[in-house]
């Protein structure tokens, strides 16, 4: 994948992640971690090769197709990317209203989703009112909240201090323990060796590491 | 409230100030093509005043036998095109002529023998009051072997045909060059709007909002802006209008407001710039978010 006016920002990879996995995607910083996972959310799409995702070709998508993709997938930012003139009962809610879901059913499926990452009493709280972890809780309770088979986080821990990072990385693994396909992008590395999970990872674009030493010819994610 | 209104409401709110921007721009928009238009409405009305001038008269040999003339009167106020005919016999058409040429009243008044023929004053309905239709007319009435002579003024007739021409053309191309500023304002504003908005259009793609679902919000709120922009610009169009007709010493005592129908289309027209406007610039500024 090759930026408009850039160089290849990724290049030469190929990995498959299964249902239901953990995954971590580490190296440096400019390393492509972020490009790997836009190019999944069909934000960028790839100049060669082939990507999948939940039966979706990155590739051929049209435009139509990329919101549908988008609903099934959750995605969390490093910066929260929260609407400040919204309470975090909004926020979520947002992501329901947006892709029509049914008005009536859409309070409960809040309060279930903002329970379920343990701000169930700070609902009518505005950002700017919640700690960094509490916001990424909110981002996460969005990303959770239309049930998508497939959680992609970018540095989800990297604004926070050790102890919401902790909390955090913990809720991520809860979700990811309830059947959700988490893919991870970090350069924490204290997070990745406390857990056996699966670490791709890159250096200059490539992927130089794949702790599940399963390469598969295509380039991919299901 | 449905979830559109809600973010329609949510963006004028937050942007309060450019909100308001852009209503006045509008407003003012159509309030300049509202005074052209008001100067156009009576001009036209001033020109229809003055058409009612528009006649054909035609002159009859002497001696033409009465039932003739009457038999072909009613002939010529059957023609399409014409409203009504009237008949001036000698006597009247030497009246009119002392009460109408005080210089030659004298003239007049020692003549021995009537110098002027009788002749049929013909009117013409109000559409066809321009010069081809009384050249037409003028041209059939001549067909009668017992008309000697027929006059409409043809000169006058044609410069008042190119002044309404003119005034037409002249209100049309204003309108549009004020409408299209109106519309690249609109664009304008509603382009802020996108960027002002570009963290929130970028989350709810991220969400899986459709495109016109984002779009929605843009244009209920662009046409939103048109509907008061319109509205503004009809106040300003009635005080500017008032405001005129107070301080007027002219004999301009019928000066005319837009009729209820012309206001209704200004309206739409304010909510056609605001939607045209929206549907430009959110079709162009969403991709690049
Ligand atoms: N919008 C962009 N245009 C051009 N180059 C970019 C752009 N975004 C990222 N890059 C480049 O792509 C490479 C990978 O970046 P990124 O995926 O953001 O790395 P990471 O998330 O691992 O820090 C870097 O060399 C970076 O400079
Ligand atoms: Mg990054």
């Amino acid at each position: 994948m090759a930026y408009p006016r850039g160089g290849m920002a990724v290049k030469d990879l190929s990995f498959r992640v299964a249902k239901g996995e953990f995954v971590f995607l580490t190296g440096h910083s400019g390393a492509g971690k972020s490009t790997i996972l836009k190019l999944i959310s069909a934000d960028l799409r790839p100049t060669h090769g082939e990507l999948r995702v939940s039966g979706f070709s990155i590739g051929e998508l049209t435009a139509r197709e990329v919101p549908k993709l988008r609903r099934r997938l959750g995605i969390v930012f490093q910066d929260f990317r929260l609407l400040q003139d919204r309470t975090a009962e909004e926020n979520v809610a947002f992501a329901l209203e947006v892709t029509g879901a049914r008005p009536d059913t859409i309070p409960t499926r809040v309060h279930r989703v903002l329970t379920q990452v343990g701000l169930a009493s700070r609902g009518r709280a505005y950002p700017t009112e919640l700690s960094g972890g509490e916001q990424q809780r909110v981002g996460i309770a969005r990303a959770l909240v239309n049930d998508p088979p497939i959680l992609l986080a970018d540095e989800p821990t990297g604004n926070l201090d050790e102890r919401s990072s902790r909390g955090v990385f913990q809720l991520l693994r809860d979700i990811n323990a309830g059947g959700t396909c988490v893919v991870m992008a970090t350069h924490e590395l204290a997070l990745v060796r406390q857990t056996q999970y699966r670490v791709l990872e890159m250096r200059e674009g490539s992927l130089v590491f794949d702790s599940a030493e399963e390469r598969i010819a295509t380039e991919g994610v299901s | 409230m449905s979830l559109l209104t809600r973010e329609t409401i949510r963006s004028f709110r937050r942007a309060p100030m450019l909100s308001a921007l852009s209503i006045t721009t509008i407003a003012f928009s159509l309030f300049t093509v509202g005074l052209f238009g008001l100067v156009a409405v009576n001009m036209r009305e001033a020109l229809r005043g003055i058409s009612t001038r528009v006649q054909i008269e035609a002159f009859l040999l002497r001696g033409t036998p009465p039932e003739t003339i009457t038999l072909a009167s009613q002939d010529i106020a059957a023609f399409p095109e014409v409203e009504a005919v009237v008949y001036v016999d000698e006597d009247q058409a030497l009246q009119r002529a002392q009460q109408e040429l005080v210089e030659f009243k004298d003239a007049y008044r020692d003549l021995q023998v009537n110098p002027l023929p009788a002749s049929l004053q013909v009117t013409l309905k109000e559409e066809y009051r321009d010069a081809a239709s009384a050249a037409a007319v003028a041209r059939r009435i001549e067909g009668f072997s017992f008309v000697d002579d027929v006059r409409f003024g043809q000169e006058w007739i044609e410069r008042l045909d190119r002044l309404r021409n003119l005034a037409g053309f002249v209100g049309l191309v204003i309108g549009l060059a004020f409408a299209a500023v109106a519309v690249v304002i609109i664009g304008v504003t509603i382009r802020m709007t996108v960027l002002q908005r570009a963290r929130e259009i970028s989350i709810m793609r991220l969400v899986g909002a459709t495109d016109a679902f984002i779009r929605g919000p843009f244009l209920l709120d662009g046409a939103l802006k048109g509907l008061l922009g319109g509205l503004l610009a009809i106040l300003l169009s009635r005080a500017a209008f008032e405001l005129f007709r107070r301080n007027s010493t002219t004999g301009l005592h019928t000066l005319l407001f837009f009729e209820p129908k012309h206001l209704a289309l200004g309206i739409l027209f304010g909510v056609a710039i605001g939607l045209g406007g929206s549907l430009v610039s959110v079709g162009r500024h969403l991709r690049n978010v």
